[in-house]
């Protein structure tokens, strides 16, 4: 399992950077919004995925990286859920507040680093994973529909091959 | 039949646009300080970005309020001072205030912009929005949550003003403006800094059995079992216990959402001017559900159409709701 | 301290629902014994326990004015019902003695004439106090979390305007009030069906975390802090800064005793870590506070330093 974790984390990377580069320059504001906290590490887990996300929202040296759980740095902020309603969650296509009082979502560490940030990404317009998606052209866009579709329902997060 | 103006929350320039793009009447928004009673972290609106957002409201015939609705400290009365001057400059329909200080440097200064009354004032008797209304020449009054039907009906015959009510949202029993709670236990003021409860001194503790506790500033506001839905840590709607109550209980009240869709033709019957949607903590998501539906919902009602009310209700679905003290008094 | 002389004790309403003997024998003890200078009596928090008292106040008014007292009414802070908008109507007609208002609803019932402005009408600042002033008020009393600094400045707007300026220095704080009765409510009943449970706890009805703090008190409609505030290390202070009036609040305490080290403290006849010391034992084992006047949560008791 890590030696598969390790192997999904460099293969993703080069597509993570690119993706957190091309939102930084496109909405500048998020930073504004996340205030002190830019300098935070955020642990962006989700479930069933072989590895965790860490993410430091840096303007001048941005990290946005995807790391095995064992080695992944002590967070600052924790925010941990299904995959699909983290993308959700990013697109404000899902209210924080609901899903983490049903428990869906957990967070822990600095609770303000997590409000923060939840506010920033929801001042964004329009889709990030779509926009994300869309970097990749058609390919792109096919994986994020079927994604979509492999996650009919977040209640149950039946994954549907 | 009074217009129904739908009221509805912006806590950022896109939920702005969501909201106006959904149909709402008006948005109420505020600075990124403590002149608003929603001074959360990244959350709110810089002057630049307020200028914008009633350029876009204002092109789609949306009116934009600005909440200046906390209590400045002795020393700090300039800061709202000039949240006021900037929003009357950015061409702002209305101020929602509650500072007796702040009402008088806007009606003596800007006499030219509505004056609303904020809930922080806690009027709940004719004879105390009469008082802003003659004082200060208040056009709005936003009623607090803790009248009925019946008494809103009176209420309105009593005064001189349009009443605003809260239809959706958050439900708060306690008067507001006049809470201390969060300052006891963070330091920091409800009424003077605009905060409820802030993020930097909350904690959530999950212990290896799957039970969970939300701390505030290291005080335990309550716990959950491994299923059981979590809340955020308010001191209003946390568990404790007493010498007659050895379980911890809602001492307060239920962690429940306001829903009084069900009760929207009465109100309108009742003479409510406008009806408020809180939340402007909440994600944009959720202001275009809420917003949508109720945009609907009015707008069935003024049409003498019945209202598909099946979606109002679907907002809060699975979660505890209530239609609070609109429909009876025995909750108090 | 020089202003001693300026400087007045007064003694705030009571707001527990004590029986109307209890009030009797306290005011009687106040009267007789009691170095305060002032005392304002009237239901606060629950327009239901009203009549229950209210027989006996001109008596308890003629008894603390031969005691040279100076008495204040002070009205409901919460006004809705039929009957507490009356409640509040009526004071505002009464000339004599002084009122205190605590509702927007009663500056409109007195109109311009003179009155003082009570803890929850949110006195928070010059602006504020300056336009109050204008409508007639003679005396300010500031909300109980406006921190030191604001105090100051604060004060010496209300002077600068010939007011008298108040801070409560002693006894638990208000935290909020409400439409719902959280006394009833704790016994399963409701404000409509109360049966005056709140008469059983003199000193409020404390309210315990999970983990076993005591946070708050519960008295009816009101939530109060646990801690009695305490502001004797701070009353030099305050004194230079202009306020007028110290207030003690009520607790079920011997507040004679409670008074006179005050008194004793203002007069300069106890040093203050004496002082600190009587009052402990007075209060047994409460905690003390003085974080809202040190701009800090609440609950905490900052230790002043030694050069003060």
């Amino acid at each position: 399992m890590t030696a598969f974790s390790r192997l999904s984390c460099v293969m993703i990377q080069p597509l993570l950077t690119r993706v957190v580069r091309r939102i930084a320059a496109r909405h500048p504001s998020l930073f504004a919004r996340l205030g002190p906290h830019q300098a935070t590490d955020f642990l962006i887990d989700p479930i069933e995925l072989p590895f965790a996300l860490h993410l430091r929202p840096d303007p001048d040296a941005l990290v946005f990286r995807a790391v095995p759980r064992d080695a992944a740095p002590e967070p600052g902020a924790l925010i941990r859920g299904k995959f699909m309603l983290l993308l959700e969650l990013m697109d404000a296509e899902e209210d924080g507040d609901a899903a983490f009082f049903s428990r869906d979502l957990e967070i822990s560490g600095d609770t303000e680093a997590v409000v923060r940030l939840r506010n920033a990404l929801d001042d964004v317009d329009g889709s990030i994973a779509d926009e994300t998606a869309a970097m990749f052209g058609a390919p792109g866009r096919a994986i994020l529909a079927r994604l979509r579709r492999n996650y009919p329902t977040q209640e149950t997060g039946a994954f549907a091959p | 039949m009074s217009l129904a103006e739908l009221i509805c929350p912006a806590g950022t320039p896109a939920a702005l646009r969501t909201a106006v793009d959904a149909g709402a009447d008006a948005v109420y928004c505020g600075f990124q300080d403590a002149t608003n009673a929603r001074n959360f972290p990244g959350l709110n609106f810089t002057p630049d970005e307020l200028a914008d957002a009633v350029v876009y409201a204002h092109a789609k015939g949306t009116k934009v309020l600005l909440a200046l609705n906390t209590y400045p400290p002795a020393g700090k009365v300039d800061l709202w001072r000039q949240a006021a001057d900037t929003g009357a400059r950015l061409g702002v329909d209305a101020f929602i205030v509650a500072d007796m200080g702040v009402a008088d440097y806007i009606a003596q200064t800007h006499p030219q912009v509505r004056l609303h009354l904020s809930v922080q004032a806690a009027a709940s008797s004719p004879e105390a929005i009469r008082y802003y209304c003659e004082r200060f020449g208040v056009k709005r009054v936003v009623l607090p949550r803790i009248l009925t039907i019946p008494e809103i009906k009176q209420v309105r015959k009593d005064i001189p003003c349009e009443i605003e009510t809260f239809i959706f949202g958050n439900h708060g029993l306690m008067v507001e403006g006049r809470c201390s709670l969060t300052n006891y236990l963070t330091g920091q003021s409800t009424n003077m800094d605009g905060v409820c409860s802030p993020a930097s001194d909350v904690e959530y503790k999950r212990d290896a059995d799957g039970t969970m506790s939300s701390q505030l500033a290291g005080f335990t506001i309550d716990c959950f079992g491994p299923d059981e839905k979590a809340g955020y840590p308010t001191i209003c709607k946390g568990r404790y216990t007493a010498p007659h109550r050895p379980d911890a209980y809602y001492a307060f009240e239920e962690p429940v959402s306001l829903n009084l869709s069900r009760l929207l033709p009465e109100l309108i019957d009742a003479g409510v001017h406008a009806f408020k949607i809180e939340g402007r903590q909440r994600s944009k998501s959720y202001v275009r559900g809420v917003v949508t539906a109720f945009r609907h919902a009015v707008d069935d009602i003024r049409a003498g159409r019945p209202a598909d009310m099946a979606n109002l209700v679907a907002l809060t679905e699975g979660q505890k709701q209530t239609q609070g003290a609109f429909e009876t008094k025995k909750w108090r | 301290m020089a202003v001693t002389d300026m400087t007045k004790l007064t003694l705030g309403p009571i707001a527990y629902h004590w029986s109307a003997e209890e009030r009797r024998d306290f005011y009687a003890r106040i009267a007789d014994e009691a170095p305060v200078d002032e005392v304002y009596l009237g239901e606060v928090i629950c327009s239901k326990r009203a009549p229950f008292h209210e027989p006996d106040l001109p008596d308890t008014i003629a008894r603390l004015e031969r005691a040279g007292k100076t008495v204040v009414l002070s009205s409901l802070a919460e006004v809705m019902l039929k009957r507490e908008r009356k409640a509040t109507a009526d004071l505002a007609e009464m000339d004599a003695p002084e009122i205190e208002i605590n509702n927007a609803a009663g500056l409109y019932a007195r109109g311009d004439r003179p009155h003082r402005i009570g803890p929850f009408m949110n006195a928070y600042n010059e602006a504020t106090i300056a336009w109050m002033a204008r409508q007639g008020a003679s005396h300010v009393c500031l909300p109980a979390e406006l921190p030191g600094e604001a105090i100051a400045i604060a004060a010496k707007a209300a002077r600068d305007l010939g007011l008298g300026v108040e801070v409560q220095v002693f006894g638990r704080a208000s935290l909020a009030v409400s439409a719902r009765c959280y006394h009833a409510r704790a016994h399963g009943r409701t404000k409509d069906n109360c049966q005056f449970v709140c008469e059983d706890d003199a000193d409020g009805m404390p309210l315990c975390t999970t983990d076993e703090r005591v946070i708050l008190r519960v008295n009816g409609i009101q939530t109060q802090s646990e801690s009695y505030v305490d502001l004797l290390p701070e009353m030099p202070q305050l004194a230079s800064v202009g306020v007028t009036h110290l207030r003690l609040m009520p607790q079920a305490v011997d507040m004679v005793a409670v008074a006179q080290v005050f008194r004793d403290a203002l007069d300069e006849k106890s040093d203050s870590r004496d002082a600190e010391q009587a009052l402990k034992d007075i209060c047994g084992d409460v905690a003390f506070s003085n974080g809202f006047y040190h701009g800090q949560a609440g609950y905490r008791r900052i230790a002043l330093t030694t050069a003060s």
